[in-house]
């Protein structure tokens, strides 16, 4: 009852401006008047169901304003079927309904109620399409209503909607509705949305450079995208001084604009004959041989292109083929014309603005992309102190090369793969994989010390062929229980997503718990070493084994310790790297080398050593990756090729043990 | 006489602790010296800046009529130079035979290609054999190196500083683990070359010392303390004190 | 040389003889000269496997003898390969561009290296010839770059690393290193040698109009000449005083500065000398192998290299040998899929997959228990017997032979 009320307010509103109903409406009867009276929204369609059926741009735009003004909650709805093309027209009386596929051809609804209006056969329908132009238009009706529809959900999609592509016709409903907007978020939102569209839609000049600075330094992507436009160039050809709004006037023969290119300009725009191609010039020598020869050149004598030349000239002459421009007639037409880069946009007031925000922007963008190549520099050093820590033990504390390692990361990551397969909770199962990890390596690598390491002390070379041995032989037996394909490692979801400062500076959740877990493994090999009987035991032994031996202490065993120790720290690392890279066979081969030079840049048998390596390998791989972010197989190149040379400078790495302690 | 050998004031620390701290030294062409002192005393690092294998951090060492810089050059240069040492611990190439080990010290050109071609002529095996023989290894010149008796090796080793013909000789604790039959023979033999050449016997057997029968340097904490005859270092009250403590 | 050089090594006339009667009974079991017993697939797998003999010649110089433990060697292989390949696949391109010419004209020397360029380099995206294959025309010019180009890498890599007296698993991490930016180089598609693809169609040699089966045979010959000439010039190299000199920087490189050689230069001299073998054996290999990619630089290459070397007994020439051919012709027969499998009832042993760890394994036994590797066997037979000793190294250096790899 009470939505009978309202249309019919709104019908009697409509009647009331008579200036926006067409003339024509008033001589078409309403179709179901004896049922009920049709008023607001049903009866403006029903007034226009003609234009509404067979819409055009030019004619349609008064019937959606009409639509809009009704004020009808079905509104909405109506302009929604109506865009989407889901309206048809009963031919037998005019009335229009809405359209859902049935069994008997068509089930039709009220287009303003919804109510089921029975069915009809395909022939007795004619569905409605309006054409792009006026979707465009029945879409920005629509915004309006959108824009201050009662729910918020629906207002935010609008303005997203707007944000991404909004036309010059949405920014009065748009700016219209920040007064009423009850929300302070989304009003802000507006207000934001609103002064990006007056950049490009604004009406005068100084409106839109108003809102460009209202902006400020403004980074974020939007206001960018919405700049750039403004400030896009055509180049053009002048014969006098170029005219227009002009971004830069361009010199044949400067660097980025040679005259080749200046004399395809003046062929884009038709003012140049197209030069004479090799592959042209080849076609028209074919098509003209008579008894081996063109234009009195033998055939034979055709491999050389000045050959070839002449003999075109010949025929040029002869008028048998088009007349190519010489290489002085190129120069001359290059020199009788100017060119210019000029802004699409006309008004230079504006552009001049465009590019002041920019370059005020740009500054700001790049301090930020360097914070960000900064924090991905971070973890990418993490993620290789993680991977080398391990190692650093082994090596440095035991000086034993460990080529197996990378092969120990993998064991990790698959026992995290197959305590997945058995916990399904994420969470729960990465909390039971850490440790189990650990477990598992620690053990393999115990295993790996007693049985062969052990026997190869002092014989670093040799210990490094037979981990290598090791090494290809659990490649191919993880090959052999887990197949090549990838296995997934997924993380729990609360790892999930990314934290973002802003467009810009945005980090993964994951990799922010592996710089976190880093940070542990640093705490707790600190507290080992420096804290505990152990430690105490690993430092004697590493400084002067015999000596520590004849104190009391067993090298053998610490030795065990601190092998298995750096094996279960890879485990651990295993898992971690597993939740964001794939988990197959090769896992670790690939990080092996650079845990390696991250030991040696930073120097054998400190811990801080690994860390300084580590961040001067992640930093030094980010960087070249961002000299060259297209090619990251050269950026590697390039990074190997600085730390062999790093080598020749600091051969004992940046934290060196000096003097004679160090040895040889 | 000129000095062969000049160092002066030269200073070298490890992480802070000065191993040698304004140490000045000189020895003549045809000169025999013993070094002795304390452990700690810094002797086998004045050898190894003598030889090239620590960079002092400053002072200066000077070789020959030239006065050659020795700090600027690297180990082997050094050795070219003329300046031989024997190790404390024998080190000979187990591997290879006394021949071998002998031919490779044996004077000649040391450059990659003239070691490449060079095949030994009559001349040179006699002079191997010679001075096998010189260090009582004759009949051992085709035994691996390595299966010879401590002493052996360090006659061997000392074959092979005379093979070189070095100006200089720095000879580190040469009887040690030698019998007192081979000490007496080494004193002979180290007598006899510092008449050709300048020797410096670094020892801390000082009946092997007075034997010698030389100038003495006195070594303490990286510098000199005393330098003279034997008689007149054992009687330093300074020295006494060193050795004898407080 | 010598007289007395034949005398002094007489391994090196049994090894001539030996080799020369293998390759003389191949020939004769050949298709394109004798019965047809050896296939011609075979033929080349023989020819390859007197490659890498070579390269494990080189590689026992630099390791068995300098104790440089070298895991950069395969690279400078692949180098050669590469070198030698882009002749082949430059003039072999020519041959069938100029054999396909469609047009009525004669082609410029532009359109030639155009329409080259394109078929070359169409499987990268790419229609230019970049500007190291200059010369690629040119077989004296690339046959000297398979000199040239690795053996000035492994100088300039040489000297900076042992200028900075990097030695031990510094150096062979380093070696190491370098092989991974090589090959991780050569990977990327603007590298001018098709990127991943690498270089193909090797076997066929430009200007050759023999089959298959006779180049097959062509390469034995080649192959084995060079592995006789590679294996007499070594051992002159490690006969002489200059041998004394490399063995002694293996077992104590200090004390042999102190003798006054310059153990940097010689260092250098080796590494470099090895390069350029490992260059040719791999020139000779790669035409064999049809195909180059960079792939077959990793770094685990060189490592197997380290480990043939080490089967076979480092140290000594012919123990390269033995071991590079023993464990590329048994990984022929596994990896091929001709040894049966074993049934252990709950699970059977597939050799194709198992042979890697089987080979590994057996690595770590042959470090552990047989420091002198196969060629212990052959002292054995010569019925010389090891004396009883400790296993200490016999010099302090970390490429020190111990006691018991020693030859007796």
């Amino acid at each position: 009852m009470r939505s009978f009320l309202l249309a019919l307010t709104a019908g009697l509103c409509l009647l009331s401006v008579p200036a926006a109903v067409p003339a024509f409406a008033q001589d078409t009867t309403p179709p179901a008047a004896e049922t009920a009276p049709p008023s607001g929204l049903a009866k403006v369609i029903a007034d226009n169901a003609d234009a509404i059926s067979r819409p055009s741009r030019q004619t349609i735009g008064p019937v959606v304003d009409a639509i809009g003004a009704s004020g009808d909650p079905g509104t909405v709805t109506f302009l929604q079927a109506w865009g989407a093309r889901q309206l048809g027209l009963r031919k037998s009386d005019g009335a229009i309904f809405r359209l859902s596929p049935s069994p008997e051809g068509f089930a039709l609804a009220d287009p303003v109620t919804g109510a089921d209006a029975g069915t009809a056969p395909k022939s007795d329908i004619t569905e409605i399409k309006p054409n792009a132009g006026v979707q465009g238009l029945i879409a920005s009706a629509l915004v309006r209503f959108q824009l201050s529809d009662p729910d918020p959900a629906k207002r935010r999609a609008a303005l997203d909607t707007l944000a991404r592509r909004g036309s010059a016709e949405n920014l009065e409903p748009l700016l219209e509705s920040i007064d009423d907007e009850p929300d302070p978020a989304i009003k802000a939102q507006k207000q934001r949305v609103a002064g990006l569209m007056t950049i490009t839609h604004g009406a005068t000049p100084e409106a839109r450079i108003a809102a460009i600075e209202s902006f400020g330094g403004d980074m974020a992507l939007d206001f960018r995208a919405a700049l750039n436009p403004i400030l896009a160039t055509t180049r053009k050809v002048f014969t006098g001084a170029p005219e227009g709004n002009v971004a830069a006037e361009l010199k044949p023969g400067q660097s980025g604009f040679s005259a080749e290119n200046a004399y395809a300009v003046l062929v884009a725009d038709g003012l140049a004959p197209k030069r004479l191609t090799r592959t042209d010039q080849r076609a028209a020598l074919e098509s003209h041989i008579e008894n081996g020869m063109v234009g009195g050149v033998p055939v034979a004598a055709l491999n050389d292109p000045v050959q070839r030349d002449r003999a075109y000239t010949v025929l040029e002459a002869a008028g048998d083929v088009p007349a190519a421009a010489t290489d002085d007639e190129v120069a001359t037409l290059v020199a009788a014309h100017r060119y210019a880069d000029i802004y699409n946009e006309p008004d230079s007031a504006v552009t001049d603005a465009a590019r002041n925000a920019l370059k005020s922007v740009s500054v700001k963008v790049g301090a930020m992309q360097g914070l960000d190549l900064g924090l991905d520099a971070l973890s990418l050093a993490s993620i290789y102190f993680l991977a080398a820590i391990g190692l650093a033990i082994t090596f440095g504390v035991m000086r034993v090369i460990n080529m197996a390692h990378g092969e120990f990361i993998t064991m990790g990551a698959y026992t995290g793969y197959v305590v997945q397969q058995h916990i399904t909770d994420y969470t729960l199962s990465i909390i039971v994989a850490l440790p189990l990890a650990f477990a598992v390596t620690f053990a393999a690598g115990v295993a790996m010390e007693r049985l062969v390491i052990r026997y190869l002390y002092k014989r670093p070379l040799e210990t490094l062929l037979a981990t290598f041995g090791i090494s290809i032989a659990l490649q191919q037996v993880f090959k052999n229980i887990f197949g090549t394909q990838a296995r997934p490692l997924t993380a729990p979801g609360w790892l999930d997503g990314a934290w973002s400062l802003n467009d810009i500076v945005s980090i993964s959740y994951i990799r922010i718990a592996i710089f976190v877990l880093a940070l542990i493994f640093l705490a707790v090999f600190l507290f080992i070493m420096n804290r505990t009987r152990l430690g105490l035991e690993v430092r004697a032994v590493t400084q002067n084994p015999s000596m520590a031996a004849s104190m009391g202490i067993n090298p053998d065993r610490i030795n065990m310790l601190c092998f298995g120790l750096g094996s279960g720290i890879a485990g651990i690392a295993g898992v971690a790297i597993g939740l964001f890279a794939k988990v197959t066979s090769e896992l670790g081969s690939e990080y092996i080398v650079q845990s390696f030079m991250t030991v040696v840049v930073g120097g054998v048998g400190n811990i801080w050593g690994t860390l300084a390596g580590a961040t001067l390998v992640g930093f030094l791989q980010k960087g070249i990756e961002w000299f060259n972010p297209s090619n990251t197989l050269a950026a590697q190149t390039y990074m190997i090729l600085f730390i062999i040379i790093f080598i020749q400078f600091r051969p004992r790495g940046i934290i060196a043990l000096r003097g004679r302690a160090a040895g040889d | 006489m000129s000095a062969l050998l000049e160092v002066t004031g030269i200073s070298v620390s490890f992480d802070g602790f000065k191993a040698i701290n304004n140490l000045s030294f000189e020895i003549g062409p045809a000169e025999l010296r013993a070094v002795i002192g304390p452990n700690g005393a810094g002797k086998t690092t004045f050898m190894d800046i003598v030889t090239g294998k620590t960079r002092p951090d400053e002072g200066r060492v000077l070789w020959g009529e030239k006065s050659i810089n020795l700090l600027k050059l690297n180990e082997a240069q050094i050795a070219r130079e003329g300046v031989g040492r024997k190790f404390q611990r024998p080190t000979v190439f187990e591997d290879q035979t006394v021949t071998e080990n002998l031919m490779m010290a044996l004077k000649a050109r040391r450059n990659p290609f003239s070691v490449l071609f060079w095949r030994p002529s009559g001349e040179d095996h006699a002079r191997v054999a010679a001075v096998a023989k010189q260090v009582g290894l004759g009949d051992q010149l085709d035994r691996k190196s390595g299966e010879l008796s401590h002493g052996q090796k360090q006659w061997l080793e000392i074959g092979m500083l005379l093979a070189q013909e070095p100006r200089l000789l720095l000879v580190d604790e040469p009887a040690a683990g030698m019998t007192l039959a081979e000490r007496e023979q080494t004193t002979a033999l180290l007598v006899e070359l510092s008449k050709t050449r300048a020797v410096v016997v670094v020892e801390h057997d000082m009946e092997f010392v007075r034997r010698l029968d030389c100038r003495v340097t006195v070594l303490h904490e990286g510098s000199v303390l005393a330098e003279g005859s034997l008689d007149h270092v054992t009687s330093d009250p300074k020295v006494i004190e060193v050795y004898l403590g407080r | 040389m010598k007289p007395g050089f034949i005398a002094k090594n007489p391994s090196v006339l049994i090894f001539i003889l030996i080799l020369a009667l293998f390759t003389l009974g191949v020939t004769l079991l050949s298709n394109a000269y004798g019965t047809g017993f050896v296939s011609t697939s075979m033929v080349k797998t023989l020819g390859k496997t007197l490659c890498l003999c070579l390269i494990a010649i080189a590689m026992d110089l630099v390791w068995g003898y300098t104790g440089i433990l070298s895991l950069g060697h395969f690279a400078f292989f692949g180098l050669g390969g590469y070198m030698i390949g882009m002749w082949l696949m430059y003039a072999r391109t020519r041959e069938i561009v100029v054999s396909s010419a469609s047009g009525a004209l004669p082609m410029t020397p532009q359109e030639l290296n155009d329409a080259i360029a394109s078929q070359v380099f169409g499987v990268v995206g790419s229609s230019q010839l970049p500007s190291i294959w200059h010369f690629a025309g040119s077989l004296p010019m690339q046959l000297l770059f398979v000199v040239l180009v690795p053996g000035l890498l492994a100088f300039v890599f040489g000297w900076l690393a042992f200028r900075s007296r990097v030695t031990g698993v510094y150096l062979s991490i380093l070696t190491q290193a370098m092989t991974l930016a090589l090959s991780l180089y050569l990977f990327q598609n603007d590298s001018g040698l098709r990127g991943n693809n690498g270089l193909s169609g090797l076997q066929n040699i430009p200007g050759v109009t023999a089959g298959q089966d006779a180049l097959s045979v062509w390469f034995l010959w080649a192959s084995a000449v060079a592995l006789g000439l590679g294996y007499v010039l070594s051992a002159f190299i490690v006969s002489g005083k200059f041998g004394s000199v490399m063995r002694g920087i293996r077992d104590d490189e200090a004390r042999v500065r102190f003798l006054g050689y310059s153990v940097e230069t010689y260092k250098l001299f080796v590494f470099t000398l090895t390069a350029v073998i490992a260059a040719l054996a791999g020139a000779l290999y790669y035409p064999q192998a049809g195909i180059i990619n960079p792939a077959e630089m990793s770094t685990v290459a060189s490592i197997y290299l380290a480990v043939w070397v080490a089967i076979g007994g480092r140290g000594r020439l012919y123990g390269a040998v033995i071991g590079a051919a023993f464990v590329s012709i048994i990984s022929t027969w596994f990896t091929g899929g001709r040894v049966p499998n074993i049934n252990l009832g709950f699970y059977t042993i597939n050799w194709v997959d198992w042979w890697q760890v089987l080979l590994g394994l057996s690595f770590v036994l042959v470090t552990l228990f047989a420091p002198r590797g196969l060629s212990g066997l052959i002292d054995l037979i010569d019925g010389l017997r090891a004396p009883k000793r400790g296993g200490d190294p016999l010099g302090p250096d970390d490429g020190a032979l111990q006691e018991k790899e020693a030859e007796a």
